[in-house]
């Protein structure tokens, strides 16, 4: 056994030797998807740097600044402050429900000097470690038991609830959707999931009649009937259609799609930047961009299964899964799969807190591919545990 | 307690178990993505391009040129010319509106009505849409803000087509004029020009007559549009087909020598060949300024046109309706000849008596002796009223249609009068009362109920003249086809009826005692034939006719009797015809004579009927018919 495998089973690496074993092919891939979205933002923003593109890139090279100091961090260190963080973004998100300011309907963030925070960006990361925490200390059986299992639902449910109700239905479905994924992960017992989906199913029109907001329910009914509402919300599904059917095969050319440079496509710097990719590369752009992001998330499953520790796979799973159903979310929105629902394209959208939580995302991913061979043991719980 | 025990080792496996499940649903949702991708972009992307296309392009109208209208030889009566405008791009001026109205302000005038109006227009529109600041500006002015362009930020100067008539007043009740749509001309017409911003169509006259071939169709401009609908460059432009020129058979130097004659007088007067009835001169005077409605008329000039009592906007030659007076007695002659009446003999005594009522002759004393011949050169009331009795009013009613008279002539101006020839049915249709046998009377030299246009007592002088049932027409040529004409037949009298006929408008001019023997036309080879006419306009009561009937200068101009003439030249082969009619002019010494005459003598020595003509299509085969030479 060489001292450095050693070193790295115990967790006592050098940060130079840290540094050299981030995996730096997948840098690079993250690196080469958030060009492509440079290309697209200075594509809407009608061949200019200005006023998206350029910025863009700023905040890249901070969040990749994030992605390594996170990778470097030990693992045990992310795992003890796992519940502080959730408790933080948890008190942030109650704040914003009550002192929050109010902008567009909806109260989403706080102002700390120049910057915005989405507590419910800070939470889809917090929610996953403080997941992760926990479950680490569960053993399979443990997982099922109904006083064992309360305390994660809780977890889960608390934060999406408030969320949803600031409302951003895009975030809490995600929140949802990660907890759950990671409760399966953990060995949930099929007893208990078998159950709920058919409760869930049962309990849709119950949510429909008394929790969704009047625009929530319009955008579904929209969706599901575009032309109930062709010049308002119904507007933006077939203008998106329009400009990725558009795109053919091979699409218009950079800078070429007249969908987005003729103002047609709404959002187009944000949530519809997919649809200008469409448009422009057609279907060979936009299928080599879901095949960038699903080797993203293949390397993320990969650095799961590697890791030595629940913690660790159970937080690179929900990482990825957090990456993953943004994805998921957006692309089929774009598509006319989905209602329409705020889900930025993670690294192409334009957007400052989405762009830094992403990469920190990263960031805490590829400190479990550094810490992969620590071992730590299920009652220990990191370095302040 | 170890570290790690078997219960790790099985949630590790367990975990591996279900990231393996939960990898196969990330591939599945992935390879759906692909497939909705693979749906719109490949199987649906020709019918999303389309989609696009129709997003992205938008078809602009453009307004074809305007048919011109020219006369018989080819010369602009109404055009086109440079319309030089400046615009203003309310975005695009970097210092405000305001700024730039004050600097362009210096440069041309800018009233402060005007001011008001482009801030309304920069205010209804879409701040990148152009607004028009000042338009029809002079060379000099448009050169002038050229030369500042640089400091004049947002100002863009554009060169457009407008309508024009170089002649103003002179054609104006022929051509009419162009203005703006308004919502009733859009009811029947479809054309999607109408919608276009600024187009004018023909209101009046043959503007509006022959809009349809004169305002062409509409070109298209292929635009690239984005989603606010500003325009981002031209795909594509297409002219459109231009409106078809109209050739009239006016005589532009006829009609302008008719005018310039006319001048202050409220009068009408028309000039026609009697060979085919085209019509070389029409015109009504006052006039007014067609130009004026195609600029946009004020409320001032709209105020003076309209409560002027001299009626400018009236076409009095085909839209005005009078007694026709004495001018109405070569048609009584015409039928007096046809019933056998020709060797009737009357002793005129200056008045007529039937049943209780006396019927006077405009002569107190009378004329004596008189017969056809005399009783058409001296306008013997009396002969006429005898005429009358004899024919009926049937008769009489039948000969004035045939010349004529009482029905619209069909000229292809719109706004033509049929005028009135009483008859036994109309009265008792109109009035509910039968025909009284004193009102044949008064038919028979042309007073109560008869009224025609000027056009129609051309078209009387015309058909005397001819011997064949000519009508007017204005238009020989429209585009490249001829305009179509009913066939020219004989007209229903005897040749001894036009000979006589003739013989005693010959003597009105050409004879001593003649009405218009002062004023005939003294050039050999260019005499005219006529008849004099006086329409009373009120009634003359018999305490006024026994202290003396007063004179028309002691009355206001509304009671003044109208002054009236028609006219044929030469008299050996007549060629010309000719009406004048002055409203409330029996004044002095003819007027209406004079004015005839003075054009009919302009039109003869010109030899305006039979220059050759410049019509664009070979004229063989629409010339008219030669005269009836009665025997």
């Amino acid at each position: 056994m060489n001292t450095r495998a050693y070193a790295a089973g115990r967790g006592t690496l050098s940060t130079r030797e840290k540094l050299l074993d981030i995996n730096w092919g997948l840098v690079l891939l993250i690196a080469v998807v958030a060009s492509i979205g440079f290309a697209m933002l200075y594509s809407v923003a009608g061949g200019s740097f200005s006023p998206w593109a350029g910025k863009q890139m700023v905040r890249f090279a901070i969040g990749l600044a994030f992605l390594i100091l996170a990778a470097v961090v030990d693992l045990r260190v992310w795992m003890s402050l796992a519940y502080p963080a959730y408790a933080l973004a948890f008190l942030l998100l109650v704040g914003v429900e009550v002192a929050g300011s109010a902008g567009l309907g909806a109260q989403r963030w706080i102002e700390l000097g120049p910057i915005e925070l989405q507590p419910s960006e800070l939470m889809k990361i917090s929610l996953v470690l403080a997941l992760a925490r926990y479950l680490h200390g569960l053993s399979v059986e443990d997982v099922s038991k109904p006083l064992k299992l309360a305390i994660p639902l809780a977890m889960i449910v608390a934060p999406a609830a408030l969320v949803l109700h600031q409302p951003n239905l895009g975030t809490a479905s995600i929140l949802m959707a990660d907890g759950c994924v990671l409760l399966f992960l953990s060995g949930l017992s099929w007893w208990w999931i078998a159950p709920t989906v058919t409760a869930i199913a049962a309990a849709v029109p119950i949510g429909w009649e008394f929790f969704l907001h009047d625009y929530q329910k319009a955008r579904v009914m929209t969706f599901l009937n575009p032309s109930t509402d062709a010049l308002g919300a119904g507007w933006n599904i077939s203008q998106a259609e329009i400009a990725l059917g558009s795109g053919g095969v091979a699409g218009k050319g950079f800078v070429q799609g007249t969908q987005s440079q003729l103002n047609f496509l709404p959002e187009k710097e944000t949530d519809f930047i997919f649809t200008t990719l469409g448009e422009e590369f057609g279907f060979v752009g936009s299928l080599a961009l879901l095949l960038l992001f699903a080797l993203i998330i293949g390397y993320g499953i990969r650095i799961a299964m590697a890791s030595r520790s629940q913690f660790g796979r159970l937080l690179a799973m929900g990482l990825t899964l957090n990456f993953f159903f943004y994805i998921l979310i957006n692309t089929a929105m774009v598509m006319g799969l989905i209602p329409v629902v705020g889900i930025p394209l993670p690294l192409i959208s334009y957007g400052g807190t989405a762009m830094l939580t992403v990469m920190f995302g990263f960031g805490l991913l590829m400190s479990v591919h550094v810490h992969r061979q620590v071992e730590i043991p299920r009652h220990a719980a990191g370095l302040f545990g | 307690m170890s570290l790690f025990d078997a219960k790790d080792k099985s949630r590790y496996a367990t975990f591996s178990r279900r990231t393996l499940m939960v990898t196969g649903g990330m591939t599945a949702v992935f390879a759906t993505l692909a497939g909705r991708l693979y749906q719109l972009q490949i199987l649906e992307g020709d019918q999303f391009m389309t989609r696009a296309e129709e997003n992205r392009v938008s078809q602009r109208l453009v307004a074809p040129l305007r048919g011109r209208i020219l006369d018989r030889f080819a010369q602009e009566l109404a055009n086109n010319r440079r319309n030089y405008r400046v615009l203003l791009i309310p975005e695009q001026a970097s210092d405000g509106i305001d700024a730039a109205l004050d600097t362009i302000g210096q440069i041309i005038l800018i009233t402060p009505t005007q001011r008001e109006r482009i801030k309304r227009d920069i205010a209804q529109n879409k701040k990148f849409v152009p607004v028009t600041v000042a338009e029809n500006l002079t060379w000099e002015e448009f050169a002038r803000v050229n030369l500042h362009l640089p400091y004049l930020s947002g100002i863009q100067p554009d060169v457009g087509e407008t309508r024009a008539y170089p002649f103003n007043d002179e054609m104006s009740h022929i051509l009419g004029y162009v203005a703006s749509v308004s919502p009733d001309d859009k009811k029947d017409d479809q054309d999607p020009l109408l919608d276009l911003p600024g187009f004018r169509i023909g209101k009046r006259g043959i503007e509006k007559q022959f809009d349809a071939e004169i305002r062409g169709t509409a070109g298209a401009s292929r635009v690239e549009v984005n989603v606010y609908g500003r325009v981002i460059r031209e795909l594509g432009h297409e002219p459109g087909t231009p409106g078809s020129d109209i050739y009239l058979t006016i005589d532009r130097d006829v009609q302008r020598f008719t005018a310039e004659r006319m001048a202050g007088e409220s009068a009408a007067c028309v000039v026609m060949d009697v060979t085919n009835g085209d019509v070389l001169a029409l015109c009504s005077t006052p006039g007014f300024d067609p130009n004026l409605f195609n600029v946009g008329i004020n409320h001032g000039q709209w105020n003076a046109l309209t409560s002027d009592d001299h009626t400018p906007l009236m076409n009095k030659a085909l839209s005005g309706a009078y007694p026709p007076g004495s001018t109405f007695k070569p048609a009584m002659a015409m039928a007096a000849v046809e019933a056998g009446l020709d060797d009737l003999q009357v002793v005129c005594t200056g008045s007529i008596t039937l049943g209780n009522n006396v019927f006077h002759c405009w002569k107190r004393g009378g004329h004596g002796h008189v017969d056809l011949h005399r009783g058409i050169q001296q306008s013997c009331d009396v002969f006429f009223y005898e005429v009358a009795k004899r024919l009926g009013i049937d008769k009489m009613e039948d000969a004035a249609h045939k010349l004529g008279l009482g029905e619209r002539t069909g000229i292809e101006i719109p706004g033509e009068r049929s005028g009135v020839i009483p008859g036994r049915a109309w009265k008792e249709q109109h009035y509910g009362v039968p025909w009284q046998q004193g009102e044949t009377l008064v038919t028979g030299i042309g007073q109560g109920y008869v009224l025609v246009t000027p056009l129609q007592l051309c078209t009387l002088a015309a058909r005397i003249a001819s011997g064949n049932q000519v009508s007017p027409r204005i238009t020989r040529v429209v585009g490249q086809s001829v305009q179509p004409r009913p066939q020219i037949k004989a007209l229903p009298f005897s040749d001894k009826a036009i000979l006589a006929v003739q013989s005693g408008m010959n003597a009105v001019c050409n004879e001593p005692g003649g009405t218009a023997y002062a004023w005939r036309i003294p050039d050999a080879g260019f005499e005219m034939a006529g008849k004099t006419g006086t329409a009373q306009v009120r009634r003359i009561t018999k305490e006024e006719r026994a202290t003396g009937v007063k004179s028309n200068q002691s009355l206001p101009w509304k009671l003044r009797d109208h002054a009236l003439f028609i006219a044929f030249a030469p008299v050996q082969q007549p060629r010309y015809a000719c009406v004048c009619m002055i409203e409330h002019g029996a004044v002095g010494a003819h007027p209406q004579v004079q004015i005839a005459r003075d054009v009919l003598l302009f039109a003869q020595q010109r030899n305006s009927a039979q220059l050759p003509t410049a019509y664009p299509v070979n004229a063989a085969g629409i010339d008219g018919v030669a005269n009836r030479r009665p025997a």
